[in-house]
């Protein structure tokens, strides 16, 4: 089998309305050949679950820049400058989840869980709305589990079949992504022929992962 | 405030940390730690994007990889022993308990060592990143802040912003001192020679237990 489609094809499977996984952290290691293909296909009315919203106009930055985003669920806006003002303004939702929640709740979306106990979050705006779930007597917040139509990642290494390497230290939600998204595509820098990445160095396995475009050196941030 | 203010409270937080723990350091003031922390003491940075064994600042003549960055998305060296991992193993080294101390900046503190670092209602939102989770997570919080704002105490009875956790902070350090939250309330530990025990007290709302000359 082998997953390799063109950018093309891949941004035909993302649709208006849809609820769209992007990996990485502050505009580093994000899919920005599949960010720049969702961007010049106009789609509209995004649900975004990235771990933040990147710098001014990079990244899943782009896609708030040109107002494709309706929502978006981040663990935090700061560097943003543009997505805090449309915030103010009424004109772009957000909500905010603490980055080990976030992360955590990917997670359950793409392994079958109802969700996660953390106590993160206990006593806080976080709370407000969720359930508190005593175990050992210890108090603990339910997050619910969060999963996407389509995740989108930027990987290091992707073999035709789909295994993942990923590479440094900003792949951040992406592994968790590869696994919550119904269609997971996955952006590789370079794409070998499966059988070729030695089975113990796999980050991600193949039956996460549908589709693989090739990314390219200039997706280096 | 005396010039140094930053590099006493930067200098004072390195004395507090153990040797060959594993901390994190929050943006702004914390960054400045590891300037006092001797490389010989094995001290673990744990960048909460993916990274445990952060090195020094790059030069700006040095060439770097841009898929290693800081949780201020900064380009990072590492240290030999280093590792990358994804946030799940990140945020589970957090609330596991193998992390041994955070260092955070913050807005309010109080008695009850409840902490308030991330938002201020009505201005632009900002979102609390990985700071929730390194409260209820790290074994020892450490707040590291200038003692007032504008003049005004951060150092409170109750915090009136928005909490990023309750019952979280252990040790608050500032430009005056080193202030322990205890079940008997908040114990001035050590102080700044630069001001006296009255300064410091008029600088905080909640009232310090002194246990310092």
């Amino acid at each position: 089998m082998n997953k390799v489609i063109t950018l093309q094809e891949a941004a035909n499977k993302i649709t208006n309305g849809c609820t769209l996984m992007i990996g990485g952290f502050v505009g580093c290691a994000v899919p920005e050949k599949l960010i720049d293909a969702i961007a010049k296909k106009h789609i509209k009315d995004i649900t975004l679950i990235s771990n933040d919203l990147g710098p001014t106009g990079e990244g899943p930055g782009l896609l708030v820049h040109n107002r494709q985003i309706k929502k978006a669920i981040v663990s935090f806006v700061s560097i943003n400058r543009e997505a805090r003002e449309m915030e103010r303004a009424g004109e772009l939702e957000v909500e905010l989840v603490p980055q080990g929640s976030l992360a955590e709740k990917i997670r359950a979306g793409g392994y079958g869980l109802g969700g996660v106990l953390t106590k993160t979050g206990l006593g806080t705006a976080v709370e407000e709305g969720k359930e508190r779930v005593t175990v050992d007597n210890q108090p603990y917040l339910l997050e619910r589990p969060l999963s996407a139509d389509v995740a989108i990642v930027f990987a290091k290494k992707a073999d035709t079949l789909g295994n993942l390497v990923f590479h440094g230290s900003a792949s951040s939600h992406s592994m968790a992504m590869a696994s919550a998204g119904d269609i997971t595509i996955v952006e590789a820098e370079e794409i070998v022929e499966a059988g070729s990445i030695a089975p113990d160095t796999i980050h991600v396995p193949s039956a996460f992962v549908n589709y693989v475009v090739q990314g390219g050196i200039e997706n280096a941030n | 405030m005396p010039i140094d203010a930053k590099e006493y409270i930067a200098r004072t937080i390195a004395d507090e940390l153990t040797d060959n723990s594993v901390v994190n350091l929050g943006i702004g003031l914390p960054t400045l730690v590891p300037r006092y922390v001797n490389k010989s003491r094995g001290i673990l940075l744990h960048s909460e994007n993916g990274l445990l064994g952060l090195g020094e600042d790059y030069r700006p003549e040095e060439e770097n990889d841009p898929h290693v960055i800081t949780s201020s998305g900064i380009p990072a060296k590492y240290v030999p022993g280093a590792a990358f991992f994804d946030s799940c193993v990140s945020f589970g080294i957090i609330r596991g308990g193998h992390l041994d101390v955070t260092v955070l900046g913050a807005m309010e503190v109080d008695r009850n060592g409840d902490i308030a670092n991330y938002q201020v209602p009505g201005k632009a939102l900002v979102g609390m990143g990985g700071a929730m989770d390194l409260c209820i997570g790290a074994k020892k919080v450490i707040v590291a802040m200038f003692h007032t704002q504008n003049g005004a105490p951060k150092i409170l009875n109750k915090c009136k912003l928005p909490l990023t956790a309750e019952r979280a902070v252990n040790t608050i350090v500032t430009e005056m001192g080193v202030i322990d939250v205890t079940g008997e309330g908040l114990i001035l530990r050590s102080r700044n020679p630069e001001y006296s025990i009255e300064e410091i007290q008029k600088a905080t709302e909640a009232d310090l237990i002194i246990k310092c000359d």
